[in-house]
């Protein structure tokens, strides 16, 4: 790349939203995570890549705290958001869990409506005080979601009752419904067929515009095609991060070269 | 060729004939399997079939009863004075109504026996409907009040059969002081006669092995008695006078043996005469024969004696018209039980049959048996108390156990620390599952009764000591279910930022719910059948009224059961049967409700 | 070079006899050009006419590389430096069937260059040298495409200028030829496309060379040459 284009780069360089310094993560004895350093932009797609066992799942979760539910997982370091440490005491998680969403890798929607899948979020944060402004979040997040066409006149329906890729796509919805500020999907698409694939990814370049995402898949093609910017994870090590384009054409790193060309796993 | 065929198949590991051995071995086995499989089930739903049908059977008779519908004489009662219809003299007016059906009953001791045809609780269930409608009282008949027990039971055939046959010989009448002869020409009554002397033969028979029993006795009496002879020869002071003592009650035993072999052999001998003079002489119908009773005119004439073609009877009942000469159409009756060997004699079983011949008695559902508590008659004995008594307990039991448990199980289960102390309580917990119920029992005596002084018989305590023992079953359900919940719907509730307790009450509790229920459903049913624990605490108590409020006394179902099963009266056989069958459909309808109740949690979702 | 071979052996072995095939390709085409030049400078009419026929069999060659590179796309993924070596093979065999054309080229106008005086020695021994110069930047740029060597893929590019300097010169030789004797027109202004055909050969080869470069860092040798260029002004 030209020196010039460069520069141009660094000028428009977007915000950093989440910050990760030194971040070491221990299950019990077991070192999970070594001195990881990666900034997560603001309203990008950030891509987190990595054989099994790397500790891309691990550093996700910790972005929103779902490590606490894990008793022998200690973490030091620090991840902030906005600037403000989210291990800090007093954060509550609750809250930092609104604002951060999570999709998991196998849906999981609630075995409840698919209206109230998506309300039950907004309900418990108290962000709507009438049944109306409830009916327009949920209306929203599923349009936001690509699936109130396929279901807007069954919302009374179990969210169960939905196909693998629709149950994704109702579990997005009830993650964006809290209106939270990044958006953390654990292989959103590991489970799903490659037209319900492409349209979670489709999906995600369009929330790109309101949210900061972060996704952790093991497809490097679904890397390649829906981020920005790649972390590749090796051992509990960040080996190289960058843009996605240099990484997938032109890797700094020999393991990361190694691994995207399919030569280690 | 073949052997190449032959190769070519076993290359196959899954084609050669060790193969299709081992298959055909694997088919046996399952078809063994499914034979023992389909064998226990047909066994124990065959024991089930016979349990409930034996039951059943037993049960039946006691859900109807008959009641008598007299015409009292109300006049002195008057609808509008309430007070006044509660002082009334029941007791008179059922007397008074009940003698002026039979008025040629006297002697205070057949008046009593006529009053015992109804109920002794008549009077006061008289009361209750003249209360209940006092408008009424215009047609008393419609008043029903139930029948004595054994009338009851005779009625239903439980008593006795009898037969009935219809005769035409002409037959001669004369009265002699209270009795009545009637007389024919031919000897009818042979086969009577016959059975008589067959009796008396028996118990010659019987007399005479007695006197055997004696002989033998005597001669063991009279050898003892040789020995001491011999022992006194070569015996001291000391010993000669024991000896001498121990002889002389040998001697009188020896003398009383003598007297009464020549007794019982006197005896045997009459009877035997007697038997062989039946045909010619005729013979006293006893309390031990079958009764005899002759039906003519509206009279009813028991047989006290009988020649082949004679009897000589009392009257039971009056003549319609008098006194006739002679007796045309006739009936002959034989109650097949002798007298001696029923409480229902053959009085009481005129009058009844009179009655019901008047119309008087109907068979309705024994409503006294579904509404009425425990009582010594087993016509006023009913199951209400202790129904009522069982649902307050259990509802006690429900509203400690289940909250009490299934907070506990999510504590343990989701937030409690994993260490030591929660490791001790789980065993504790699923120890305390197996404690004995009685344990629990003493446990509510020495604390709730003794420490705490409260009610004994009430069901807040029965309550309180059912939910103890429930707790453990409940808990150790409840923590199953919980677990068996999948944890990706606590994250996925954890992520969307719902607080630990939310994620445990919004989605892990309703998820766990069957489960939970159907812990509960087997704590309750358990609690339900429970009567040891119960005994301890005093739910013993004869409890007449219906309890009202949980400190009323009350009792249970399986403690009622259990004391009617005490009572002789062979009426109460009926009321024990019909009391498990009510247990039995509580337990189901309790358990048909938590099923509903956990469909309803699965529909939702 | 990579040292560990893919988890997928095959995909491994396809691009094996991809790297295999530019190679055979940049044999054929070598000696296809070393040949022409020979047949130019013997007038070996016959040889020239097996030259122009064997040409079509380094279009073969093309055609095959090109399908299995899209072949490798579409099933493999390629990423990274496998995904440059796929592209950079289709551009390397596209710029070795253009020099296969040069040299078919060549060999075509052996038939029109007539008998007439013979030029100078010395001119011909400027073509030979020219020719050496050229076949030694094809071969370069291919070992450099091989074994992945920046410093000789930047040598071929900065040699370059030699080879323009040799047409350069040979181009003014043919002039004055040229204006000596108009008889020698004819014979001259074909040598002079022959001259020119090799000339292209060499800037084909600068492309291999840039390939190589490209296949190793990822960069463009071009832009990085242009860039020290302008920093040294």
């Amino acid at each position: 790349m030209s020196k010039k284009a460069k520069q141009e780069n660094t000028k428009i360089a977007p915000q950093v939203k989440i910050k990760g310094r030194n971040v070491d993560v221990f299950y019990g004895d077991k070192q999970a995570l070594f001195d990881i350093n990666l900034d997560i932009e603001r309203n990008q797609v950030t891509s987190l890549i990595g054989p099994s066992g790397c500790g891309k799942s691990t550093f996700l979760r910790c972005l929103n705290r779902m490590n606490d539910t894990i008793d022998i997982c200690k973490i030091t370091g620090s991840i902030t958001l906005d600037g403000q440490d989210i291990y800090d005491k007093e954060i509550d998680v609750v809250e930092l869990r609104a604002r951060v969403g999570m999709v998991f890798q196998k849906p999981n929607p609630f075995p409840k409506s698919i209206y109230e899948n998506v309300a039950y979020g907004p309900r418990i944060h108290g962000m709507t005080s009438s049944k109306e402004e409830l009916d327009k979040i949920v209306l929203k997040s599923l349009k936001r979601a690509g699936l109130f066409e396929e279901v807007k006149d069954r919302l009374d329906e179990s969210g169960t009752s939905l196909s693998g890729g629709q149950q994704q796509r109702l579990c997005i919805a009830r993650a964006i419904a809290t209106r939270p500020e990044v958006l953390l999907m654990d292989e959103p698409c590991s489970a799903l067929d490659p037209i319900a694939t492409a349209i979670i990814e489709e999906l995600i370049d369009e929330l790109r515009e309101k949210f900061t995402i972060v996704i952790v898949t093991h497809s490097m093609q679904q890397a390649a095609r829906v981020s920005q910017k790649t972390a590749f994870f090796h051992l509990g090590k960040l080996i190289e991060e960058g843009a996605t384009d240099d990484i997938f054409t032109n890797p700094r790193n020999q393991k990361t070269q190694d691994y995207i060309t399919g030569r280690i796993g | 060729m073949t052997d190449t065929a032959k190769t070519e198949q076993e290359i196959s590991e899954h084609t050669s004939s060790a193969a299709r051995l081992r298959l055909k071995k694997r088919y046996k086995s399952e078809r063994m399997f499914k034979f023992w499989g389909q064998g226990a089930i047909f066994f124990s739903i065959g024991f089930l079939v016979l349990l409930l049908s034996t039951i059943t059977f037993k049960a039946l008779p006691a859900f109807t009863y008959h009641f008598a519908s007299l015409p009292y004489d109300m006049s002195e009662l008057d609808k509008t004075d309430i007070s006044k219809l509660k002082k009334a003299d029941y007791d008179g007016m059922v007397r008074s109504t009940i003698r002026s059906q039979f008025p040629n009953v006297s002697g205070r001791k057949d008046k009593k026996t006529l009053s015992s045809i109804l109920s002794s609780g008549a009077p006061v269930i008289l009361r209750q409907q003249v209360l209940k409608n006092p408008n009424n009282i215009d047609d008393p008949s419609s008043f029903a009040v139930p029948i004595s027990d054994f009338a009851d039971l005779y009625l239903k055939g439980q008593i006795t059969n009898s037969t009935l046959e219809k005769r035409d010989e002409l037959g001669q009448i004369s009265i002699l002081d209270k009795q009545v002869e009637i007389s024919f020409e031919q000897n009818i009554f042979t086969n009577i006669t016959n059975q008589i002397a067959k009796r008396l033969e028996k118990e010659a028979l019987l007399m005479r092995e007695s006197m055997q029993g004696s002989i033998r006795s005597l001669e063991k009496t009279k050898a003892d008695i040789k020995i001491i002879n011999e022992q006194l020869l070569g015996a001291s002071e000391i010993e000669t006078e024991r000896l001498n003592k121990e002889k002389s009650r040998l001697l009188d035993k020896e003398t009383e043996l003598y007297v009464r072999i020549a007794d019982l052999r006197s005896k045997a001998n009459d009877l035997k005469t007697r038997a062989k003079l039946v045909i010619s002489q005729g013979e006293e119908i006893t309390n031990k024969d079958q009764s005899i009773l002759i039906y003519f005119n509206g009279a009813v004439v028991k047989a006290q004696y009988v020649t082949p073609n004679r009897i000589i009877g009392k009257l039971l009942m009056p003549f319609d018209n008098g006194v006739p000469a002679s007796v045309q159409k006739w009936q002959l009756r034989m109650i097949e039980t002798p007298q001696a060997n029923r409480k229902f004699s053959d009085q009481e079983i005129v009058w009844i049959d009179e009655l019901l011949t008047k119309g008087f008695i109907s068979k309705d559902f024994n409503w006294i048996f579904a509404t009425k508590g425990a009582s010594r008659e087993p016509e006023m004995a009913g199951i209400w108390g202790a129904v009522v008594g069982s649902f307050l307990t259990i509802i006690v039991t429900l509203a400690l156990a289940f909250p009490l448990g299934v907070a506990a199980a999510i504590y343990l289960e989701e937030f409690a620390p994993k260490n030591k102390i929660t490791t001790i309580i789980e065993v504790n917990i699923n120890n305390l599952a197996a404690v004995p119920s009685i344990v629990f029992g003493l446990l509510g005596l020495a604390v709730f009764l003794n420490f705490f002084g409260l009610d004994r018989s009430a069901p807040y305590v029965g309550g309180m000591v059912l939910a103890l023992m429930t707790l453990p079953t409940i808990i150790i359900a409840s923590r199953a279910a919980l677990r068996a919940v999948p944890p990706s719907i606590r994250e996925a509730a954890l992520g969307i930022g719902a607080s630990k307790l939310q994620t445990v009450l919004h989605h892990v509790l309703p998820l766990a719910m069957p489960g939970i229920m159907t812990g509960t459903i087997i704590g309750l049913a358990q609690a339900l059948g429970e009567t040891a624990p119960l005994l301890m605490i005093g739910m013993v108590a004869f409890v007449v009224d219906i309890p009202g409020a949980l400190n009323d006394p009350a009792t249970v179902l399986p403690v009622q059961i259990f004391m009617w099963a005490d009572f002789p009266e062979p009426a109460f056989e009926q009321r024990t049967s019909a009391a498990i069958l009510v247990l039995l459909a509580f337990l189901i309808l309790m358990n048909a409700l938590a099923v509903i109740i956990r469909k309803r949690f699965e529909r939702r979702w | 070079m990579p040292d560990s071979g893919h988890i997928v052996s095959s995909y491994e072995m396809e691009l094996t006899e991809l790297a295999s095939s530019i190679s055979q390709m940049g044999g054929m085409v070598e000696c296809a050009i070393a040949q022409s030049i020979d047949a130019l400078l013997s007038h070996d009419k016959k040889k020239a006419k097996k030259i122009a026929k064997d040409d079509r069999l380094v279009g073969d060659m093309q055609r095959k590389i090109d399908e299995n590179a899209v072949s490798m796309i579409a099933r493999r993924q390629p990423m990274a430096s496998d995904l440059r070596l796929i592209i950079s093979s289709i551009h390397v065999a596209n710029d070795l069937e253009r020099i296969g054309d040069m040299a078919k080229n060549i060999s075509r106008r052996i038939k029109h260059i007539k008998g007439g005086e013979d030029l100078s020695p010395s001119f011909y021994n400027g073509v030979r040298h020219m020719t050496d110069l050229t076949l030694l930047q094809i071969k370069t740029a291919l070992d450099a495409f091989a074994a992945r060597d920046t410093k000789a893929a930047i040598a071929v590019c900065e040699r370059d200028d030699e080879v323009d300097a040799l047409y350069v010169s040979i181009f003014r030789e043919l002039l004055t030829y040229m204006m000596e004797d108009p008889r020698n027109i004819s014979q001259c202004t074909n040598l002079l496309f022959c001259a020119k055909n090799l000339e292209r050969a060499g800037d084909h080869a600068t492309n291999i060379a840039e390939a190589a470069y490209y296949l190793e860092t990822g960069m463009n040798l071009q832009v990085m040459l242009d860039e020290k260029r302008d920093e040294e002004k």
